[in-house]
């Protein structure tokens, strides 16, 4: 019993003492090697790691509910593009340009709006056709992407409000409106997948998808909620970023998909779906930017953080199977 | 009578489906416009799309194997940046460079086979790894710099990418060669039943005595070789390359091996109809382009082509249309 919560503690604990390493080493390293002249722990630094996290790690919360649901989204950086372009686009046109300020709210509407019905376009081919999410949101990632480009051609697509930029750079006690953002997006989702009996039939259809229908649950509309969701949330990400940075760029959110999979896989979020936790997910989130940050302070090149990354993701599959196989034959004894 | 002909007709459009639709799609635009079916049109469109189209060969023995590879698109930036590198080494010259980019990739598909293969670990995520790291190792390698041939008419380099021999240009003899080679290695082969043996049923595989690991192994070995000959082409039709070549490639072939028809499951799919696959992406591109779109339509169509051959076979497979989630 004892030894249950041990093995849990060092299972959900495990990204955490992986910052705290980072942390420390990066400190550090940066010190005793005078690699750097300022202190990595820094409160201001700390708080712009927050802030640089949020568009992935927005991303990253919905694609942990879909992979918990058991199925995956790789449509989310076309989505995050589609939706900054609606938004900047949108404060373009004469009737919201009379507006004035007021057309903020709207246009931030119109992007959340495109999202919500891009991921319900996903939801609703996966449940209805029966094909694989993985095949239907490939399929997405491309189509989506060939939206985005129909939409203004190769060109990007700006619009400078500056009310708008004050709104995103806006901060309370040093948080800005991204991290903010982040972080009530990490309660609410977290509140949703661990209170409410949407997040528990979720976690029951990932988990064992025939059971769950013998149970009674409906596996298609959760499907399609948590689509709607991750939608929903691709397109806040892209609210809360270009509300500061007012210029889209056709290609970008390219990879984001790669990398919020990667962040949720290291917070502990299992492909096969029925397992995995939302604070995970903002462990992992906040891994890959300290190593991202980490690397550049103690000087070494920005480009080795992708194959580190990639090593440590690797790795982390390593080690988790091994400690659940162990698990599992203690379990036999 | 006609109703077994029907029958018999009916079994024909539901096993070779994406042939039917392929040929009807060409008709179609050669009706529309008689210049799509021209021997330079042809050719263009197969030469275009012989990159994507190698890749597609190697990636099809892992998907029949069971198991994906998004690494693909790295590793063609990597061995395209690695061969040019090379090229310009004096020590190495064009003749030693490219058996010496073939054995790095190769080290790398070595990489994904043995912890896909004799670990067990999730291939998804081992190559999505090994995306990134792949990429972290081009630009460590590179510097970040992009890569060029210096001196573009004092090497017999280009001939991979731009030359022609019969009139046929050589990426395309290339792409038919590996095309005929893997599909024979795959048809005919102990080892091909074997690939389909533990895509199919690992388990059972193994308790029949196949190899698992090996094989696993040996699918991700053979992809890693198309990737370093598409490298090779891309690399000597440009002379140059950048590090960011390949990206986002590795869907792409993934949609043209699925588009052809292989499960991601396992177990099923042809060289052959990869080969078709291929060829509906990039005959979908011509067309779109002749009619004067833009090229990114094309991904909006394969959108909808990719869901409709998918949805379609499995319809058929189950003989209701939609799905019985509910």
């Amino acid at each position: 019993m004892q030894n249950d919560t041990v093995k849990k503690l060092v299972k959900n604990g495990a990204i955490w003492a992986f910052i705290v390493f980072q942390l420390v080493f990066f400190e550090v390293a940066g010190q005793w090697w005078s690699l750097s002249d300022s202190a990595f722990m820094d409160a201001d630094n700390m708080l712009l790691l927050l802030k640089q996290s949020a568009p992935i790690g927005i991303i990253a919360i919905g694609m942990t509910v879909v992979m918990i649901n058991g199925n995956i989204d790789l449509s989310v950086g076309a989505t995050y593009a589609l939706a900054g372009i609606v938004m900047l686009d949108s404060m373009n046109w004469p009737f919201m340009e009379a507006m004035g300020d007021a057309a903020i709210p709207l246009a931030w509407l119109f992007a959340l709006v495109t999202g919500c019905v891009l991921g319900l376009i996903n939801g609703v081919v996966v449940w209805k056709t029966g094909v694989d999410a993985f095949i239907v949101t490939l399929g997405a990632m491309l189509g989506y992407r060939g939206l985005v480009f129909m939409y203004n051609g190769e060109n990007p697509t700006y619009h400078l409000n500056w009310t708008m930029v004050d709104i995103a750079e806006a901060d309370i006690l040093g948080l800005q409106t991204p991290a903010i953002v982040f972080l009530a997006v990490v309660l609410i989702v977290w509140l949703v997948m661990t209170r409410t009996v949407h997040g528990r039939n979720a976690y029951a259809i990932g988990d064992n998808r025939e059971a769950a229908v013998n149970a009674g649950i409906r596996v298609g509309p959760h499907f399609v909620l948590n689509f709607v969701l991750i939608g929903f949330l691709a397109a806040l990400s892209a609210v809360a970023f270009y509300s500061g940075s007012g210029s889209v760029n056709p290609n970008d959110g390219m990879l984001f998909e790669l990398w919020a999979i990667t962040a949720v896989v290291l917070g502990g979020t299992k492909l096969t779906g029925g397992r995995g936790s939302i604070i995970g997910t903002l462990g992992g989130v906040i891994a890959i930017q300290l190593l991202r940050k980490g690397l550049g302070h103690i000087g070494a090149d920005t480009e080795t953080v992708n194959l580190v990354i990639g090593t440590i993701l690797i790795a982390v599959l390593f080690l988790d199977r091994q400690l659940n196989r162990k698990g599992a034959e203690e379990l036999k004894v | 009578m006609a109703d077994t002909a029907m029958k018999s007709l009916g079994g024909v459009l539901a096993r070779q489906g994406i042939l039917v639709a392929f040929i009807l799609f060409m008709v179609g635009f050669t009706l529309w416009n008689p210049r799509f079916i021209d021997i330079d049109n042809v050719f263009g469109v197969v030469r275009s799309s012989a990159i994507l189209g190698v890749m597609a060969l190697g990636v099809t023995f892992v998907v029949i194997g069971g198991n994906l590879d998004l690494s693909v698109g790295s590793m063609l930036s990597f061995s395209a940046i690695v061969v040019l590198d090379l090229h310009e080494n004096p020590a190495f010259g064009p003749a030693l460079a490219i058996p010496a980019m073939f054995a790095m990739t190769l080290c790398l598909g070595a990489i994904n086979g043995f912890l896909i293969g004799y670990l067990r670990l999730n291939s998804l995520i081992v190559t999505l790894g090994m995306l990134s790291a792949i990429h972290g190792l081009t630009l460590t390698y590179s510097g970040g710099q992009n890569m060029d041939i210096a001196n573009q008419n004092d090497t017999w380099f280009d001939v991979f990418g731009r030359g022609s021999a019969l009139g046929i240009p050589i990426p395309v003899l290339i792409f038919a060669l590996l095309a005929a080679i893997l599909g024979i290695l795959l048809a005919k082969t102990p080892f091909g039943r074997r690939v389909y043996a533990v895509g199919g049923n690992d388990t059972a595989a193994t308790f029949s005595g196949i190899p698992r690991a090996r094989v696993v192994f040996m699918t991700y070995m053979i992809s890693a070789f198309c990737v370093a000959t598409a490298g090779l082409i891309q690399a000597s039709r440009t002379m140059g390359a950048q590090n960011t070549v390949g990206q986002g490639m590795e869907l792409e072939v993934l949609a043209a091996v699925i588009l052809g028809g292989a499960s991601l499951l396992g177990g099923s799919g042809t060289i052959f109809k990869t080969v078709i696959g291929v060829l509906i992406l990039g005959f979908i591109q011509n067309g779109l382009l002749l009619a004067g779109l833009e090229f990114y339509v094309q991904f909006v169509v394969t959108w909808i082509i990719i869901i409709l051959a998918v949805w379609l076979d499995i319809a058929t497979k189950r003989g209701k249309l939609w799905s019985p989630i509910a």
